[in-house]
């Protein structure tokens, strides 16, 4: 996605040093990697070590890293500044992070589409190699020896023949004097020699504050003097409000006084979605006053949104022709020539994110600027955002980043931090926005609902010859361009990319208009293509009447790479990042194998069955093997999951085993139970009461993730789990009871 | 005038008696180790216990806990045995939730110094976890009891 190179080349020290500190030395986009830069700090004789934008070493040997991606429980705030540390030869218990505030200068922040690792892998290694090199170079020049004479042991610079040490904190100041090293004289560590990245015994930064109650969420973030928010949206999208009443809510003990926000104009972006706002000391009387308030909303032309005909509408979408997005021979020859045809239609309705933290956020007004605290997967957004919405300067919107609990990408949307600023505008004062859990579910920005329409012929050997796919559903794009109908990077989220070896092959994608906020969900669009793709695949192997995995294999085809048109930001992923069917085989080949594909699945018994699926989404390669129970009553039980990935490689192996089991629950969710509907274009559902998510006594009992070394660059680790969840979970179900249900949640289809 | 404990210090409450505990140990005594997660008692984040039981501070009133004795995360002395093998398993992700889950966890091996997988299930469906570490959370249960033995 974001292709990553070093364009900014060397600054002078003097060039450095003439220049701001810290901001002003690079010029930066997501395009470009800022060289790392280092600086002394006057000439006291404490003057810390200062990498301007990285890192810093006091003299006391306390390094002090920047994380500049966002934590919402993937583990990027932690693994990021491991790599530096790594390369620093630091001693990871003298560490200290320093949570980055939103700025371009540290290149694109948006902590999504799994891809923090993969981007700032090799800056952060360049960044800690860099600081260990001239730490070793000060060293040399205090004894008289030469640099290559000495090394490294953690927080220690060494000279091997004598034996002298020297504490990183105590040459931090001689070695903060010296030029930088150019990037060719700066040795990255061997592999071998790494002794963090890859490590079983990395844990999260901030585990003990967070078993400890200590961890600053959004939720928990205060400012001083500020009062609280809670905002009543439009009902559907785009109302605005003609009147309202707030007597009885101003009567509420705790209320202090009730104001507008404004509808905004489309396209919606990420402004603020308009409401009432009530004005509170604290957040229990803003919700109280809130349920009294009266208010006559407009009408929208998004009332029209009602989820039962908008079906009927993308299924008969779904089958005309569409848009083609990648053509392979000629499907519609191949048809004509005959063999077995098979055709399916699958259906996936809206999700919402539900993290367990509400969107919540505090900011605050003061003389055309604002400072924001958010649990943001996206500080550069919440300034672009605010900036738009009140007409100031990006520059002008600081926002901090606490920690995130949990985000699934709705918190890269940062409206209810727009809300704050909004509000505090008017009020002259911070003030705290908190959703409800029912503004959290009403107001998402949803998971798109899609329908796919599938086709293939089989040929002699049971192989398709031709696969024809067409996928239907309102765009993501819609955010930004209300007349948007057609999907565009979404695409790419398992739909252009199909790993088969099928001489025939066409993916269409169909127009379909939106009528609520749609967003990007935990792995997206990838969700219903490889529930469609992955159920479908099962279903020829059925027809083709081959064992499940043998055909997966059969499909995928021989090793090789499959070519792919890119576009042109996608180069890093053509060169570094080929689609390579060896590595999905051997993951399939893994899964099989851990599981006991074969014997174990014959010897399971009525009612019980697994199921496998494959796909590789955000460059990494995951197959899943889901073995299902099916009760008297018709519940489904899931005794085990085994999951192989192939990630290439891995910073923190057991954070990355935890995404993966954490991707099986969340697979769960969405294949047992989520669904968002709309009437009237009114949401439905609204708490975990209506909206069910996993609890423990329904999710997997085990899950066995298997990590497949790899020397290959890093890729996904937060996502990829999730996408072959549900279509393996439905083939078990095929498998264990003749069902083949195409449609999510399975909780609408009757087993028994 | 409502008086009541929290972690062992006396304190009043004369405002809205309808308001939900955690609200005040959220805004009002600045305890904000006690989560919100959706104000229905459906999800566990905001657990604390009154005296030694697990409950839901969000749907418990100001005029429910007079005279009772509130024990929040921040009252737990670190690292309790629970905390620990948090820790040892290395259970969070976003970790929202967590201290909802090892009050609530605290709770059951008071009561059941050694749940069985059964029991767990039993005592910790009613905390959700939205990043799915319940294997962890299991686990790390099991850990603490054998730890407590």
């Amino acid at each position: 996605m974001k292709h990553i190179e070093n364009v900014s080349g060397h600054v002078s020290r003097r060039g450095f040093l003439h220049g701001a500190l810290v901001s002003g030395v690079f010029v930066l986009s997501a395009r470009f990697v800022p060289e790392p830069l280092f600086a002394a700090e006057g000439e006291a004789a404490a003057a810390p070590f200062e990498p301007a934008l990285w890192m810093s070493i006091a003299s006391d040997g306390a390094v002090t890293i920047v994380a500049h991606r966002s934590e919402m429980g993937c583990g990027s705030r932690t693994a990021l500044p491991l790599v530096v540390a790594d390369e620093l030869d630091a001693d990871w218990s003298k560490v200290r992070l320093d949570q980055a505030i939103g700025d371009p200068k540290y290149g694109e922040q948006d902590t999504d589409g799994s891809h923090s690792v993969r981007t700032s892998f090799d800056l952060m290694r360049q960044v800690g190699a860099t600081g260990r090199v001239m730490l070793i170079s000060a060293a040399a020049a205090q004894w008289g020896v030469s640099p290559k004479d000495c090394t490294t042991e953690p927080h220690f610079v060494l000279h091997r023949a004598s034996g002298r040490k020297l504490g990183y904190g105590e040459v931090a100041a001689a070695a903060a004097k010296l030029p930088v090293p150019k990037k060719e004289d700066v040795p990255l560590k061997p592999r071998s020699e790494w002794r963090y990245i890859g490590k079983e015994s990395n844990s999260l930064f901030d585990l003990p504050e967070i078993v400890t109650g200590k961890a600053i969420f959004g939720m928990d973030a205060t400012m001083p003097g500020m009062v609280y928010a809670s905002v009543e949206h439009p009902p559907v999208l785009g109302q605005k409000i003609k009147s309202y009443d707030d007597k009885a809510t101003l009567k509420v003990p705790g209320v202090q006084k009730t104001l507008t926000i404004d509808t905004f104009k489309p396209p919606h972006q990420f402004q603020p979605l308009g409401g009432v706002a009530v004005i509170a000391d604290n957040t229990w009387a803003a919700f109280k006053g809130r349920k009294s308030l009266k208010i006559e909303w407009d009408s929208s032309p998004h009332s029209v949104y009602n989820s039962a005909p908008f079906r009927k509408t993308l299924e008969a979408t779904s089958r005309q022709p569409g848009k083609v997005v990648r053509n392979v021979g000629d499907v519609d020859a191949a048809f004509a020539k005959g063999g077995k045809i098979v055709e399916a239609e699958y259906y996936t309705p809206h999700l919402a994110h539900v993290s367990m933290e509400p969107p919540v956020a505090v900011a605050e007004y003061r003389d055309g600027k604002v400072l924001a605290w958010a649990p943001t997967q996206n500080p550069q957004a919440v300034q672009e955002t605010i900036a738009g919405v009140l007409g100031i300067k990006k520059e002008d919107v600081t926002c901090h980043v606490t920690l995130l609990g949990g985000g699934f990408g709705r918190k890269s949307k940062p409206d209810q931090v727009a809300e704050a600023a909004v509000l505090s505008k008017q009020l002259g004062k911070p003030v705290k926005v908190v959703w409800s859990r029912e503004d959290d579910i009403r107001f998402d920005f949803f998971h798109s609902v899609a329908a796919m329409y599938m086709k293939a012929a089989i040929g002699p050997d049971g192989k398709p010859t031709a696969w024809l796919q067409r996928t239907v559903y309102p765009p993501i794009n819609s955010t930004f361009d209300v007349s948007a109908k057609y999907a565009e990077d979404e695409m790419g989220l398992g739909w252009n990319n199909l790993p088969f070896d099928i001489a025939n092959h066409r993916a269409e994608n169909g127009p379909a208009d939106f009528h609520v906020r749609i967003g990007w969900l935990r792995s997206v669009a990838n969700v219903y293509h490889a529930f469609a793709i992955h159920s479908f695949a099962d279903e020829l192997a059925h027809a083709a009447k081959k064992d499940s995995v043998q055909y997966l294999l059969d499909l995928i085809g021989p090793p090789r790479i499959v070519p792919l048109a890119y576009k042109e930001e996608e180069a890093d992923e053509k060169q570094r990042y080929p689609l390579d069917t060896a590595r999905l085989r051997r993951v399939v080949e893994i899964a099989a194998e851990k599981s006991g594909w074969g014997k174990r699945s014959m010897e399971l018994g009525k009612g019980r069955g697994m199921g496998i699926a494959a796909h590789r989404s955000f460059l990494t390669y995951v197959a899943t093997v889901v073995e299902v129970e099916v009760d008297g009553k018709g519940q489904v039980h899931i005794p085990n999951v085994w999951t192989a990935v192939d990630a290439g490689t891995v910073v923190s192996p057991d954070n990355v085993r935890n995404q993966f089991e954490g991707a099986a629950v969340f697979g769960t969710s969405l294949a047992l139970f989520g669904e968002i509907t709309a009437t009237n274009g009114v949401i439905d559902q609204s708490n975990f009461n209506n909206h069910q998510i996993t609890r423990m006594n329904r999710a997997p009992r085990h899950v066995d993730v298997h990590i497949v070394e790899s020397e290959a660059p890093p890729a996904g680790a937060g996502e990829p789990g999730v996408p072959p969840f549900a279509p393996a979970l439905f083939n078990a179900v095929f498998a264990a009871t003749g069902k083949r249900v195409r449609e999510l949640p399975l909780s609408k289809t009757k087993l028994v | 005038m409502i008086r009541f404990k929290v972690n062992g210090k006396e304190r009043t409450f004369d405002g809205d008696p309808d308001m939900p505990l955690l609200w005040y140990l959220r805004d009002v005594a600045e305890l904000t180790g006690t989560k919100f997660g959706c104000g229905m008692s459906l999800c566990g984040a905001c657990t604390v216990h009154q005296n030694g039981a697990a409950i839901r501070s969000c749907t418990t009133a100001m005029k429910e806990v007079g005279g009772a004795e509130i024990t929040t995360i921040e009252g737990i002395a670190p690292m309790h045995p629970v905390q620990k093998a948090w820790m040892e398993i290395r259970v969070p992700q976003c970790g929202y939730c967590q201290t909802g889950q090892i009050m609530q966890a605290i709770a059951l091996l008071k009561d059941n110094k050694n749940p069985s997988d059964q029991e767990i299930d039993t005592a910790m469906s009613g905390n959700l976890c939205r990043c799915g570490t319940y294997q962890r959370i299991r686990a790390a249960i099991h850990q603490a009891a054998k730890e407590s033995a």
